[in-house]
């Protein structure tokens, strides 16, 4: 029987671009008893720095709509994208903290036959890996320890900032990648510009993307010398950014894509026995080094 | 109509809370915020700069190009000594400016993949196969997927007046940028 049940916010790139992402995900959560139900009809989150930079009133009621549809599931969310992770519960907390506001969201989802009660929560799928499930059962469901593997942590920013709305403790100082990195034997080397963003937000990657562009170049580079094998990540927009990024980095600026990119439960997936195949790893843009598949 | 600040004030305050955007009166150029953007060092944006802009009502800030830079990656929004909630006031001043028609063609195209199927990123023929490849329905089950759903979304953005803001034509499902130069 599940353990525990929650409704799966995907979002747009998880689905549309990186299905390995959804399916490494549930994959790994069902090992571990945690079941995943579909949220019908959910939309764009819509994206924060995106939707949130051009119409904040239009951002909050699709947000609103999509947080109503869990509500009415009597579940709360799961994410697998800080943008998503961002938007869904920068929403909650901004109707669950201001009542005239809450009253002129319901006035528009009024006109689509749904309300937002304040009755989910907006977990990110990492703090479920750390929290729900723990350590210590993900150390114990380890069949191929990465103990050569040198994890580059990158945790985008909407995981931890605002950290008044997130609650994940210090921008400055977080943990939860590392400690899931450790749990499966990998190291995590510091790298210069560890906590630096991957270029992509706030619609800068649709507005510039050469621009944007060299803020991943800067961070890929920067891992390349810290002697890094992969970069570990919560975001499956910063995902896109990464991977895809790194073949129009070639084109740019001449530089090989050769830094594999795993979101969270990806490396965790292999750690515990999953195939290449089976989280999706082999429609990734940048291939699997031999070190993480044998 | 009162000043810029004002205005960016009340505009935010009603998403944020008014207490939240009047921490750009405490802002004492201090230059931290710039120091921490990692945009400020690869652009020409510079976040005092856009703060002291708008505490100055140069409402010329509203056009500028810089102003698409931020990432919105909230390091300066944590580090600033005086509170000031500098991501939220620029995510403010970008509303007001989309308001008064600064918006990139690129970032209405964004919006229209919104308006036509609820998602910022859809899915193509290739991407279903990739699915498929993983074990999953060709197909998630959100909006675009199920067009009662996706009306919903429609209606959102016509109740809240953003496809006149972009300039989206329904008949057409095309951006009237697009529809007079034929592109
Ligand atoms: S860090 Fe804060 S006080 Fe200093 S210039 Fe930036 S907004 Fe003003
Ligand atoms: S939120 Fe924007 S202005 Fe602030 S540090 Fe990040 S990119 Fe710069």
């Amino acid at each position: 029987m599940a353990e525990k049940e929650y409704a799966y916010f995907l979002g747009c790139i998880t689905p549309n671009r990186y299905p390995g992402i959804e399916a490494a995900t549930k994959k790994v959560f069902k090992e571990f008893g945690i079941e995943t139900k579909e949220m019908i009809g959910a939309s764009c989150c819509p994206a924060p720095g995106v939707f949130g930079s051009f119409d904040l009133h239009t951002w909050l009621p699709i947000a609103a709509r999509n947080l109503a549809i869990a509500e009415e599931m009597d579940l709360e969310i799961y994410v697998t994208c800080n943008g998503c992770y961002g938007s869904l519960q920068e929403a909650d907390h901004l109707l669950k903290h201001n009542e005239r506001l809450r009253k002129k969201v319901n006035e528009v989802l009024g006109k689509i036959g749904r309300e937002y009660k304040g009755k989910t929560k907006v977990n990110h799928s990492i703090v479920i890996l750390h929290d729900v499930i723990g350590l210590d059962r993900i150390k114990e469901a380890v069949k191929k320890p990465m103990d050569d593997v040198n994890v580059a942590v990158h945790y985008g920013c909407h995981f931890l900032k605002p950290s008044e709305v997130r609650g994940h403790g210090s921008p400055e100082r977080p943990y939860i990648l590392e400690d899931l990195a450790h749990a499966i034997g990998a190291k995590t080397p510091y790298y210069k510009d560890k906590l630096m963003c991957c270029g992509a937000g706030g619609g800068v990657r649709s507005f510039d993307a050469p621009t944007s562009l060299e803020w991943t170049r800067q961070k890929i580079v920067n891992m390349i010398e810290a002697g890094c094998d992969c970069i570990m990540h919560p975001c499956a927009f910063c995902h896109l950014q990464l991977d895809r990024g790194q073949v129009e980095m070639q084109n740019l600026f001449g530089i090989e894509p050769k830094m594999p990119v795993l979101f969270a439960t990806q490396l965790i997936g292999l750690a515990m026995g999953f195939s290449e195949k089976e989280l999706g790893l082999d429609i990734h843009e940048v291939k699997m080094p031999e070190k993480l598949l044998k | 109509m009162g000043t810029l600040l004002d205005e960016i004030i009340e505009y935010g305050g009603e998403v944020f809370g008014k207490e939240h955007m009047e921490t750009v009166r405490e802002c004492v150029q201090c230059g931290k915020c710039t120091g921490s953007c990692p945009s400020g060092r690869i652009t020409a944006y510079r976040t005092r700069k856009m703060i002291q802009m708008a505490r100055m009502n140069l409402r010329e800030v509203l056009s500028m190009y810089e102003l698409w830079f931020c990432t919105t990656c909230f390091t300066c929004y944590e580090r600033c000594p005086r509170g000031v909630k500098v991501t939220d006031i620029i995510r403010t001043m970008r509303n007001i400016a989309v308001s008064e028609g600064h918006m990139s063609f690129s970032h209405k195209k964004v919006a229209t993949y919104v308006f036509k199927t609820g998602h910022a990123v859809p899915i193509g023929e290739p991407q279903m196969k990739l699915r498929e490849g993983v074990g999953l329905d060709p197909m998630a089950p959100t909006t675009q997927k199920f067009p009662e759903q996706l009306e919903q979304v429609r209606e959102i953005v016509r109740t809240t007046g953003f496809d006149k803001k972009v300039g989206f034509d329904w008949e057409t499902m095309k951006l009237r940028e697009e529809l007079e130069e034929g592109k």
